[in-house]
């Protein structure tokens, strides 16, 4: 297959971007692709300690594009899954040691290697993000059932489309089905009102996240909670298999019910 | 249920967070500064000045939505027309 660099990005921190990065990954390498997450953070690196693999970080990408090591020194293997690299970001650096002509040499290396890279994007819409987005081919732009949330991402996705990104979907993340049902949550129908972007998953808010953070083992490597199920499902759109969205909840005729018909017919 | 859904989220903070997100999204997407707007609104007074008289201290003019479009919507009231000015210049 041709392979796909897919930048992670939101906008607004905090909105489950590395999460997100860390799941997509181990599940595209559990279906059989060969994946690298990239931390594209410089200075704020976190996807190696998501990923369980923060002590075996030696070299990272800012040492490879300055020539330090070689790109197979600076990537760190998932021994728990075959064919799942780590490239972490650069911690003692600061986003302009590297710009995004130099990113695209990166990518472009990586694409010899790998069906999928996936890019964990910082927060913001400076030069990391710039960086993070030149070597993609396409976007996930990760939000919450926020307003600050949302307007970041309708300004990410903005960014996206003028650098010709495509195809850009979207992912809502930590949605909370009794907070919709009591009318104190935008509904996933809502979001995408307002948002001028393909849906491509929805993860309901989920205490074994935090769990799986806590150790270092990303949930897509155990199928047993609902937003683990849904980071599988949306590595299962992203490869092109049509997966129906999550019953979370049994939706019991609740707006969250409506939301999901019209998100199907959204994804199509 | 549904009837009774609905009569308890008409004024849910989901209802307020949404109008809210879509006129902060105008704004976002036109990128019109508020003095731009303000510069807009005195130099639209001056034309409609000249053909009617206009309460313009209650003027109300803001960017809003419209079926994924922007509107620039302006509820101007008027206190009479000016007629003599147009038959002035028909002469």
């Amino acid at each position: 297959m041709e392979s796909r660099v897919i930048v992670v990005t939101s906008g607004k921190g905090g909105v489950g971007k590395t999460t997100t990065s860390a799941n997509l990954s181990v599940s595209l390498a559990r279906a059989g692709y060969k994946v690298v997450a990239v931390d594209a953070d410089i200075g704020l690196r976190n996807l190696d300690l998501v990923m369980g693999l923060e002590n075996r970080v030696v070299y990272n990408f800012v040492d490879v594009i300055e020539g330090s090591c070689r790109l197979n020194q600076a990537l760190v293997r998932d021994k728990r899954v075959e064919n799942l690299f780590l490239l972490p970001a650069a911690q003692t650096r600061t986003k302009d040691a590297v710009n995004p002509s130099q990113m695209v040499a990166l990518t472009e290396d990586l694409k010899k290697e790998f069906d999928f890279v996936i890019m964990d994007c910082p927060a913001g819409i400076e030069g990391g993000f710039q960086n993070a987005a030149a070597g993609a081919d396409e976007g996930l732009i990760v939000t919450t059932p926020e307003i600050s949330a949302v307007r970041d991402a309708d300004r990410i996705i903005g960014m996206l489309e003028s650098l010709q990104k495509s195809p850009n979907r979207l992912i809502i993340n930590r949605v909370r089905p009794k907070m919709i049902k009591g009318g104190d949550m935008l509904e996933v129908e809502d979001v995408l009102d307002v948002l001028a972007v393909k849906l491509i998953g929805v993860v309901p808010e989920d205490p074994s996240v935090i769990r799986s953070t806590n150790s270092g083992e990303p949930l897509a490597f155990a199928n047993d909670s609902p937003a683990s199920k849904a980071f599988e499902n949306i590595a299962s759109r992203l490869t092109g298999v049509d997966v129906p969205f999550l019953d979370l909840e049994n939706m019991n005729g609740s707006g969250f019910f409506t939301g999901f018909k019209k998100l199907f017919r959204f994804s199509r | 249920m549904g009837i009774l859904k609905k009569l308890f989220s008409r004024n849910s903070s989901r209802e307020k967070a949404k109008k809210r997100l879509q006129l902060v999204l105008v704004h976002d997407r036109a990128d019109i500064s508020p003095a731009l707007l303000e510069e807009l609104r005195i130099e639209l007074i001056g034309v409609i000045n000249k053909y009617m008289e206009i309460d313009s201290d209650n003027i109300e003019m803001d960017l809003d939505r419209d079926d994924g479009s922007v509107a620039l919507v302006a509820n101007i009231p008027v206190l009479s027309i000016k007629r003599n000015q147009k038959n002035k210049k028909e002469k």
